[in-house]
This record gives structure tokens, sequence and C-alpha cells, in this order.
């Protein structure tokens, strides 16, 4: 490594309830390709946002060669040669590409002129765009060269780039590193965010990896294997807890060669997926989000229909029923998307414990709901699973994340389901309320439920789950029982045999 | 700076005060406008909300509330069911004249035949009508994703064509001298729509109207399908995952809709309009948007802004006859009313708060 361009010493932000980073320090040299890695939730977005000005930290500094840089906005951070590319990019689909770059700059050079340079750019870094092109009708590939053109056009010393590859084809993915490669080699530093380990073996030259908010070690990705690199990130204490003795009962829940295509243009489609869960049994399906977990989930619980045999409910194909038909199977589900998907945020509590209750709890009568039965079965839920809320009449939307969370949860498992299929379901909330919510799955197993738990929390997974699996490109592998797994097997089940292989040549 | 702050819960006591509010901002607004025109604005106020309801001549004003709101209501109910679920049937103008159509070319049909019968069966062809009219736009939805906005609005002018072809041609009273429009069916015992109460106003259409305001309040308060309803226009995506069938629901939605509408073109045209003519229709299904918002699309909500409504139809017909009011300025009054109804409605579920945003 040569000069420093950038130095971070000790930063650390909390929030309420959460410390998202926790004295975090490293270097990021000149012309440096550097990987931030860690799972979801490990702090590196609220690092990388204290480095481009939208957030404060609360302590620590950071030093921008050799001078202390504290940047209030990002506009001042963009003035000292800090850019980024953000997983989500912001654009105006109905303007040119030209016309979105210029609405993001200071002063805006004359539309022509600014065209110019943009397909100056354009061809000298590699990424072919025209400028007179609709941004509506890009690829997800081409509005990122939208966004990382605008990042160069400033020229900038250090650019940040979130999870760039995550909405990109393999063969953008090449044209992609083949730019970064360029821009390395004139001396641009790259911060690069990303958990896809093998990306990250083949591009950078330093890797720093933060758990839980802290930096948990550093290493030169290419003289690092990909499983170390995985323990580095998931920490080696990854061992299943002790569970009680349960017996697996006959097959509950039965999915074969299901194939689903992508029902949205950044969806994914599942493709010949393959699983059983028994009765008594937990299986956890890991894997990095957007590998087909929302779409796996909406084939469980009707919101997508396949073939009817596709699944199987013991014997019985469920393939073609719609969610109410299901629930009134047992077959229940608790989406990742609280707001919006698994709850109405306009709506009371009591309303939505009519979402999905209205079948199994007897809420509805020839067509006429009770709402009566309705309000007692919301405050059932919140009362049993300990949410904190005034009363069943207030609004999905004014409960926190995690409490919404917990009212999600109960109100499937209250519904004592035969086969429960959950996704994430304890993203975003608080160590206690997440083990209670773990613990009421454990105990729906015991009582003889099959239960499907899709998350990315590696440490949930172990922790609950009997067998597990993992999702890559709408594939599933094949399951396994969870004791014993080390975390080398499961890093390789995430990412795939076939990148990993790629990796290593 | 003023900026707009989400409110955690929307706000009950904007919610029931935007409409009051709404109200006032347009007499304000509308009394400039008028005083601009060079009339004594408080008078023009004061014609439009007070003259039909005690003024002088109110005896005659008071029925003709109820013949001018019914149909208004009757629709706007329908209306409503449709935009809580984020389906916008815009054509009930359309809608309104094939429901007057079917329903008196059954009753000329009978002619001269008395049978009581006919009023029903009559009743029965209208909300065929009205309901076949609106399902082209839902089932061209459901199959082919086309826009329902734009279709059922252009079948508005398509039933405006159908409306003239009649009157000039195959309903045109064969007794009457040449001139365009069907037989008065006012004149038809068996299918006049005459007033249950003689000189009330009070005839079946607000008799419908008033059942649909109770219809419309139990579906959606108390039965599954109006809970499906207001699920789908606050959470699609949790409206699918509740196992709504949105292609149904279209079907319902645009298809009750229809039915209102054409049982309120029925009850017209046997009624306080007795025949089919060119100009038959005068903007009610248009207008009845303006109801269902301005009522909130609350069935009650609806009952109320459909007298309001009513009310600012009279009280400008008296104005344009008492103090010379162009009708144009009438309708840019009505107008502001949904502006300003739409303006205020922000601040249910958001705040102003003023002074400098916080940094982060």
């Amino acid at each position: 490594m040569t000069e420093v361009l950038l130095s971070l010493k000790g930063l650390t932000k909390a929030y309420p309830g959460v410390v998202a980073n926790d004295s975090v320090s490293f270097d990021i040299g000149e012309g440096e390709v550097h990987a931030l890695l860690g799972e979801n939730g490990a702090g590196k977005s609220t690092l990388v946002k204290m480095i481009y000005g939208l957030v404060k930290p609360d302590s620590g500094e950071m030093t921008l060669r050799g001078k202390a840089f504290a940047p209030g906005e990002p506009r001042q951070a963009r003035a000292d040669g800090i850019a980024m590319v953000f997983q989500h990019f912001s654009l105006f689909d109905a303007l040119n590409v030209a016309e979105n770059i210029a609405l993001g700059m200071e002063n805006p050079p004359k539309l022509r002129d600014l065209a110019a340079k943009i397909r100056e750019v354009s061809e000298t870094y590699g990424l072919p765009l025209d400028p007179y092109r609709t941004v509506g009708d890009l690829s997800a590939g081409e509005r990122q060269r939208v966004e990382i053109i605008r990042c160069l056009l400033q020229d900038p010393k250090l650019l940040i780039m979130d999870e760039p590859t995550s909405v990109l084809t393999p063969q953008e993915v090449d044209i992609l590193f083949q730019t970064l490669e360029k821009l390395r080699a004139e001396g641009t530093s790259i911060l690069y965010i990303s958990h896809k380990l093998e990306e990250i073996r083949t591009l950078c030259d330093h890797a720093t990896i933060l758990r839980l908010g802290k930096n948990v070690g550093e290493c030169v990705p290419a003289e690092t294997s990909a499983s170390e690199m995985a323990e580095l990130m998931v920490g080696s204490a990854l061992t299943p807890p002790e569970r009680g003795d349960r017996e697996f009962g006959a097959v509950a829940l039965d999915i074969s060669g299901l194939s689903v295509p992508s029902p949205s243009a950044f969806g994914t489609a599942l493709r010949n997926v393959h699983l059983t869960v028994r009765r008594g049994e937990i299986l956890g399906i890991g894997g990095v989000a957007g590998n087909g977990q929302d779409e796996l989930l909406s084939v469980l619980s009707g919101e997508t229909l396949t073939e009817a045999d596709a699944v199987k409910l013991g014997k019985d194909p469920i393939g073609r029923l719609g969610p109410v038909a299901r629930r009134a199977l047992g077959v229940l589900a608790a989406p990742e998307e609280r707001l919006g998907h698994a709850a109405a945020p306009d709506m009371s509590l009591t309303e939505n414990a009519m979402l999905t209750g209205a079948t199994r709890e007897g809420l509805v009568k020839n067509g006429f709901l009770k709402w009566a039965a309705a309000k007692e079965f919301a405050e059932r839920v919140i009362k049993e699973f300990d949410v904190r809320t005034p009363g069943p009449e207030n609004a999905a939307r004014s409960l926190s994340g995690g409490n919404l969370q917990k009212f999600v949860i109960g109100r499937e498992v209250l519904q004592r389901p035969e086969v429960l299929v959950v996704n994430q379901p304890t993203w975003g909330v608080d160590a206690s309320a997440a083990a209670a919510i773990r613990q009421s799955l454990l105990d729906l197993a015991a009582g003889g439920a099959a239960v499907i738990c899709i998350s990315q929390d590696l440490d949930e997974l172990m922790e609950i789950s009997d067998s597990f699996a993992a999702l890559n490109e709408g594939r599933l592998s094949a399951p396994r029982p969870a004791a014993g797994l080390t975390v080398e097997e499961i890093g390789l089940m995430m990412g795939g045999a076939h990148g990993m292989e790629v990796a290593h040549v | 700076m003023i900026r707009l702050e989400k409110r955690p819960q929307p706000s009950k006591a904007w919610s029931l005060a935007t409409p009051l509010v709404a109200v006032l901002a347009t007499m304000l607004a509308g009394g400039l406008l008028f005083a601009i025109l060079g009339k004594d604005p408080v008078e023009a106020i004061r014609t439009i909300f007070w003259e039909p309801l005690f003024g002088e001549f109110a005896f005659y004003y008071r029925p003709q509330l109820l013949v001018k709101g019914a149909p208004l209501v009757l629709i706007a109910i329908g209306l409503s069911l449709g935009f809580k679920a984020g389906i916008w049937n815009i054509g009930a103008e359309g809608q309104y004249i094939m429901g007057a159509l079917f329903g008196a070319g059954v009753g000329l049909a009978f002619y001269p035949l008395e049978a009581w019968y006919i009023f029903p069966l009559m009743v029965i062809a209208g909300g065929f009508g009205g309901w076949l009219w609106a399902s082209i736009p839902a089932y061209l939805k459901v199959r082919f994703g086309t826009n329902e906005i734009l279709v059922s609005l252009m079948l508005v002018y398509v039933a405006e064509q159908f409306l003239a072809s009649m009157s000039l041609g195959l309903m045109k009273n064969p007794e009457g001298f040449g001139f365009p429009g069907s037989r008065n069916l006012q004149q038809y015992e068996s299918a006049y729509n005459a007033d249950l109460i003689a000189g009330t106003g009070m005839h079946w259409g607000v008799v419908a109207a008033l059942i649909a305001v109770i219809f419309a309040y139990v579906l959606l308060n108390r039965h599954m399908t109006g809970y499906h309803i207001r699920l789908t226009g606050e959470a699609p995506r949790a409206a699918k995952f509740a196992g709504v069938n949105p292609s149904r629901l279209i079907l319902f939605c645009l298809g009750t809709s229809g039915i209102l509408a054409g049982l309120a073109g029925l009850f017209e045209v046997s009624g306080p309009s007795g025949q089919v003519s060119i100009d038959f229709n005068v903007g009610y299904g248009f207008t009845a948007i303006i109801v269902a918002f301005l009522g909130r699309l609350h069935p009650v909500g609806i009952l109320l802004a459909g007298g309001l409504m009513a009310l600012t139809y009279i009280g400008g017909d008296i104005a344009q006859a008492n103090l010379q009011l162009p009708s144009s300025a009438i309708q840019v009054f009505q107008g502001m009313l949904l502006f300003f109804l739409l303006a205020f409605d922000l601040l249910t579920n958001f705040r102003l708060s003023f002074g400098k945003p916080e940094v982060a």
C-alpha cells in the first residue's frame, strides 16, 4: 500500500437500542480497491453514510490526505472528492440520461456540452451509454452506469459503491469490473461494499470485515480463502444451541420440481426447487437477499400459484389454491415486508388481525365480519407477544418495526398452523424480542407444526433450524442437517458452488 | 421554511374538519371571484347557500334539492366503492345515459299497456344498462390490462352518440310532430316515476339513494367484500396476501357503480326529465365524482355532500337568474370546492411544520 487517502479512527454511531458502529478504524490507500464486508445489519451502510456526510458520527474522526475531514452534508463530501453510487438509484424515468445527470450537478453546463462530456467519459471507461436515451427504457445495469458516470464527472478521489452487483447480470458485472480496474489504474480509490465473497476476491486489494458494528478483522482477499472470510464475517462462535429432543413426524410440506418465472423485472425466477419439511421440523433457508426469498414465500403463501403437484400438503396438491384456501388447511405465512405486505399501514391492528385471521379464527360469518371477535384476537396477539401499543385500535404504522413484527408473527403463530413459513422473522427487532420470536417458532415446532424459516441471519438459522438449505439465484441447495454444519460449508452453500469455482481459478 | 411532516396516524379531527374548511375557503375564494365580476359577494354567496333553503321561494326549491341530490348521491356511492380500491370509474355519465336508454326503452316498448310490472322491469333494465356499460372497461382491464379511466371516459362520448341516435330515431315520439325526443313518460302512468308524496320531490330515486347509502355503509364496515375493497386501496400487496382476487374486485366495483349510475339515469328519465332527448344528461355523472370525494368516500359523507352539491346547483341557478352571474362562474365555484377539499385533505396525513429542517 502506498499513501493513505482516507483514514477512519474510532468511528462510533449509536441509534436508540443499537450501536451501529462501535469504534471502527481502518485506512483506505490511494488507488486501492477496499472491500467492506459484513452481513446485513453489520453496520456497513451506517459507516459509508458517515463518510458521505449523510450521518454524523457520535465520536471518532476521519482524515482525508492527512487533513481533518468531517462532512456535514453530502455536498461537502462531494466537494472533497468523495462520490457514492447507491444500491437504489435516484433517477427520473421520464428524463433522458443527460438531463438526469444535469439535475444532480451544482452548476450544470449546457446540455449539449454535457452530452459530449458524458460520451467522452463513457468511452474512456468502457461504459456504453447514449446521453439522449430516456432513463425509463434503460436496464438496471445501464441505470447504474448513469449513476457511475454522474460520479465520474466529479473526478472523485474516492468512489463508494454500495452492493453494486446486486441488480446486475453476469455480463454487466464483467463490464463494471473492467471499469473499476481502469479507475484503479488511474489512481482512484474505491470503497466496495458487498457480501459476495468471490467478487471481492477477484477485485479488491484489501478487505475490512465488520460484524455487529465492530471491525473484526482485515485481510488481503486474494490471499484468503472464501471460507476464511465467511468465518470472519459470520463469527466463529456459530455453534447450534442445545435443543430439546423433537420427534419428526410425517412429511408435512413437499415441494418438488418447482420452477416459477420471475414476477417482475427485478425479481428472481425460482429454478427447480425441491424441499420437504416434516412435522416438528424447522427448515432454515439462508442466502443473500434477492436470491428468490420473496418469491419462495409467495409460492408457499398462495400469492403465486403454481402447478398443483409442485406444492403438496402431506399428500394433497395445493399448488393451485389461493391464500384463503391454504389458510383453511393450516398453511400460514408471514412475509418479510411488514408495512404494506404483512400489514396494511393505515389500518388498525384489529383490522390487520382480520387480514389473515378471518378464516381460522372464525372472524367472518356468511361474509359478514365479526369485529368484536377480531378485536379480541388482536388483543390476544398483543398480550401474548408483548406488543407495545396503547391498544388494538392504533394504526399499524404507528408501531415500531420490532413491535409490528411481533404482531405479525404472533398473528400467525396463534392461529395454530400446520405449516408456518416466515421470511426474516427478526429483521430489525431488538435482541430480546428476537429471542422471543425464535422461541415461539421452536415451541410451535415442538407442538408438531412444520416451520420454514427464511432468513439472512445465519446465527438465527443455526440457533433454531434442524436442517439447512440456501437459496442462490433462485436455486435451493439440497437441505442438510443443521447440526454439525461448519461455517465453511454454509458459506459454500450460500455462495453457490459455481461462483466459488470461478474465484479459485 | 414551511415543510410537510407525515403524521404517525391519520388525524381524525382533520379528516372531519377538511370538508368544512374547504367549504369556507370556497366561499371566500368564490366571493372574491364574484366581486371581481362586479357582483356583491355577500349577496351572491347568500343566494347560493341560503335562498334555496330558507328564501321566499323555498317551498319550490326544497323538493328540487331532493330531485338533484338523489342522482348525485346514488352515482357517487357507486363510484366511491371503486375509488376506495383504486379503481377509477370516470364514465358514470355514460352509464347514467345507458341506464336511462335501457329503462326508457323497456317502458316505451310496453306503451300503451298499463300494468304494475312495467316500472319494476324498467328499473331492472336501467340497472342492467348501466352495468353493461361499466362492464366494458372492467372486462378490458381484467383481460388486457387497459386503463379503466380512459376507457370508461371515452365510453361517455359513445353513450352520448347513442342518446342522440335514439332521440332522433328509434325512440322518437311518433306523435311528436317530428321534434326530437321520445314520448313523455310522465304521461304514461305505468312508467312514471312520480313523487311518492305529491309536491315533495320524494320519488323512487331518492328512496334508492338512501338504500344505497345504507347498503354501502354495511358493505364497507361489516362485510368481507367491503373490507377487501378498503384493503386493496390501502395496501394492494397486503390485499393479495389476504387472498383478494383483484379481477373479481374490479368487476364488482365497476359493475356496482354502473348499476347505480344506470338506476340514477332510469329514475331521472322516467321522472323529473320524463323523456329521452339529446340534452338529457346534464353532467350528474361527472359532478358525482366531486360529490364522492367531498364526502370523503364515506357513505354518510356522500349523502351530505350530495345535498351540498345540489344546493350549489340550485343556488347557482337562482344566482344566474337573479344576479346575472355567468353559469361558468358557478362551475368555477363548484370546481373550487373540489380543489380546496383535495388541498386541505393533505392535512389529514401531514402536518405543517415551520422552521429550518434539522441536520441529520
